[in-house]
């Protein structure tokens, strides 16, 4: 599919000192397009909130090496796709 | 259940002794409950079976959307009508987590559509059948969400990490979803006489396709049990039909609708109720296309699908020029 | 006219510019390109679905004769409606609901940003809630506007093609009558022809970032805003969204 949208992956701010958080993905046909699409599908609009976007294909993940211990219980940053994670109360309703 | 008759890849459970090293050490990390990750080694058949199943899962939200939209225009109040757009947009937000989760499997979102709008895929069954009228609505919500959230809070404790994520997410919005049917048709159960006459309409017309969610009996699939045993799959569809029964007949009892089936009586020695399993030649009828809305459903997708290219293209060539003048600036 | 009845007209307008517009736009549930928009004209229903009760249920207070939004909504004949031309147009194709968006949306952010300073402190308090919706809703629809105006020769066709449907709508949102005068006076509403030039320079800035031309002729199609003259499509919108209520008057739901 040459023209579908890019993935991009969607961290979001809540309230002041809490870091931003993967909530999940979406797709877009540029970085401008993608936050509102953020705002649209992870936020539902809530003012006050900061949206980071990154294009999927733009970010390097850890990846379980070939040898020795595969399946160690890592709580790695595999951002390459979704995750899902709560989104924090302030932010509102989903 | 909006994943059903999943075909899952392989040949069934393996021994033990028959598996590979890294099929026993997968098999060992999902018995301790641990998840897999979308950059850890699985079997192929794993990830076949979950392409499989999420992706039907995605395509049942978004066709589902159609047979709710179409009261959207015509809901009876203003909030009914706010309620049911959040509901159905929900369902599409869902659809997309769910396409989401899928692509981390390594198919794209465009692929998985293609497949769908060609008929290779499916969606649920329960999709192809009419919404006609405003009680309807309510029982989408009630019996429909209400089934599928039998499988689907489970399904949060499914060994696929990004499926077990988007679950969470989606079993926290469809709770609302099924109350807010509940609410709906109970308004229509305790009005008029014409809202009572719409109420039981709609209890008729729904119940036997809300047990055929389940999908039929599976006790004896030996493709049911592997995809157990990799906990994509939890309970088996017998199971989950019961729960279902057992939970929604007090909740038509308390509307006053009566369930469709003269052999619907609760037994004692069992602890559960006893009912009529739905007439399976018109399960695999829907399935095969013959539903009664198959046509019009799939006929509705592609039109969306097709007239919407100019958009999405157009949207990526502005995309495009703009960076190639970013690029041409620096 | 007493300023009573002039205050249930100027509200009636606001009310139900976003009732038939929300309504439009909730005909795209389920069909829109890609699922990111879809979710997006959801929330666009959405706050205007909101913004209605809140202008409707005003309304009905003002009017004093027992009427809520739903009742306002639902129970009224076509020329009982005051929404401008301009929302009641059909959705056409995607391009064309998304222009109707914008130049709607343009006008609605400029309008309420004034409404903020309103005698009436309902009015201010309605306007600041719909205003930051209605920021985001101009933000959207100009961008979109944009890449379709802009993106390849089939959507610029398009986009142009659906500015010269509707721009002949555009101009009734920015005439005055006796309703407006009186809200003016009183210092609840501007007079809606004090906001043409501020509109035209946000649409020409727009439209010129879209490579879109707009059209010379600034002919004026009129008689949505005194219900004097609505097109045929209103009718229609109407017998969708006003039939249950209509079939079963005595139903509550």
């Amino acid at each position: 599919m040459k023209n579908e949208w890019p993935l991009w992956e969607v961290f979001i701010r809540g309230q002041h000192g809490m870091s931003h958080r993967h909530v999940g993905s979406l797709h877009a046909p540029d970085a401008e397009h993608a936050i509102k699409n953020a705002r649209d599908v992870y936020t539902r609009r809530n003012e006050g909130v900061s949206i980071w976007v990154v294009e999927a294909a733009n970010i390097a993940a850890s990846s379980p090496s070939d040898k020795g211990p595969l399946y160690e219980p890592s709580e790695s940053k595999v951002y390459r796709h979704p995750t899902f994670f709560d989104i924090p109360e302030e932010v509102g309703a989903m | 259940m909006y994943a059903q008759m999943i075909k899952t890849a392989g040949t069934g459970v393996k021994d033990r002794d028959e598996m590979s090293e890294e099929e026993r050490k997968f098999q060992d990390r999902i018995d301790a409950g641990e998840k897999i990750e979308p950059k850890d080694w699985m079997p192929d058949d794993y990830r076949a079976t979950l392409i499989r199943q999420i992706g039907q899962h995605a395509h049942s939200e978004i066709v589902g959307t159609l047979p709710e939209g179409n009261w959207v225009t015509r809901a009876p109040t203003l909030e009914r009508k706010a309620i049911l757009l959040a509901k159905v947009q929900d369902e599409a937000g869902h659809g997309l987590y769910l396409y989401c989760a899928a692509e981390t499997l390594g198919i794209s979102r465009d692929e998985l559509t293609e497949d769908l709008l060609s008929g290779k895929m499916k969606y649920s069954s329960i999709f192809n059948y009419p919404t006609l009228n405003w009680a309807d609505i309510g029982a989408v919500g009630w019996l429909v969400d209400g089934a599928a959230i039998m499988n689907q809070v489970p399904l949060q404790r499914t060994s696929f990490g990004p499926y077990s994520r988007a679950m969470i997410r989606i079993c926290k919005e469809e709770s609302f979803h099924q109350r807010q049917g509940y609410d709906a048709i109970r308004a229509c159960a305790e009005g008029t006489p014409a809202q009572k006459k719409m109420a039981q309409d709609a209890m008729n017309r729904f119940w036997y396709p809300a047990l055929m969610m389940f999908g039929p009996s599976d006790t004896d699939s030996v493709h049911s049990a592997q995809s157990m045993a990799w906990k994509i799959k939890i309970n088996t569809n017998d199971e989950l039909r019961q729960k279902f029964v057992d939970q929604t007949v007090p909740q038509a009892e308390y509307l006053g609708l009566t369930i469709p089936d003269p052999n619907l009586k609760w037994n004692e020695e069992r602890g559960h109720y006893d009912f009529s399993q739905p007439d399976w030649s018109e399960f695999f009828n829907v399935i095969k296309g013959n539903g009664p809305c198959n046509v019009d459903r799939m006929a509705a997708r592609n039109k969306a699908w097709d007239d919407g290219e100019w958009v999405r293209e157009g949207m990526l060539a502005h995309a495009r020029k703009k960076a190639a003048a970013k690029v041409a600036a620096e | 006219m007493t300023r009573q009845d002039a205050l249930f007209q100027f509200l009636l307008r606001m009310g139900d510019n976003t009732l038939i517009l929300g309504h439009r736009i909730s005909e795209w549930c389920g069909i829109a390109p890609v699922l990111e928009e879809d979710i997006a004209l959801a929330n666009t229903a959405l706050d205007f679905i909101g913004q209605t009760q809140f202008w409707l249920g005003y309304a009905g207070e003002v009017e004093g004769k027992d009427q809520d939004a739903d009742r306002l909504a639902f129970h009224r004949d076509a020329w009982d409606f005051r929404n401008v031309l301009l929302c009641e147009m059909p959705n056409g194709d995607f391009g064309q609901t998304i222009m109707r968006q914008f130049l709607f949306d343009a006008w609605h952010s400029i309008f309420l940003g004034r409404l903020l300073k309103s005698s009436d402190p309902r009015v201010a308090e309605i306007a600041e809630k719909a205003s930051k919706e209605v920021a985001y809703h101009l933000e959207r629809s100009a961008g979109t506007v944009v890449a379709l105006g802009d993106g390849t020769e089939e959507s610029h066709a398009r986009m142009q093609a659906a500015l010269d449907y509707l721009y002949p709508y555009v101009g009734e949102m920015f005439l005055s009558d006796e309703v407006d005068q009186q809200m003016a006076e009183a210092g609840i509403a501007p007079d809606p022809a004090t906001l043409r030039e501020e509109y035209d320079a946000l649409v020409a800035r727009v439209m010129a970032e879209a490579t879109l031309n707009i059209p010379e002729n600034r002919y004026a199609h009129k008689g949505g805003r005194d219900g004097y003259m609505h097109t045929e499509h209103l009718g229609h919108l109407l017998c969708e969204m006003q039939w249950l209520q209509r079939a079963y008057p005595d139903a509550k739901w």
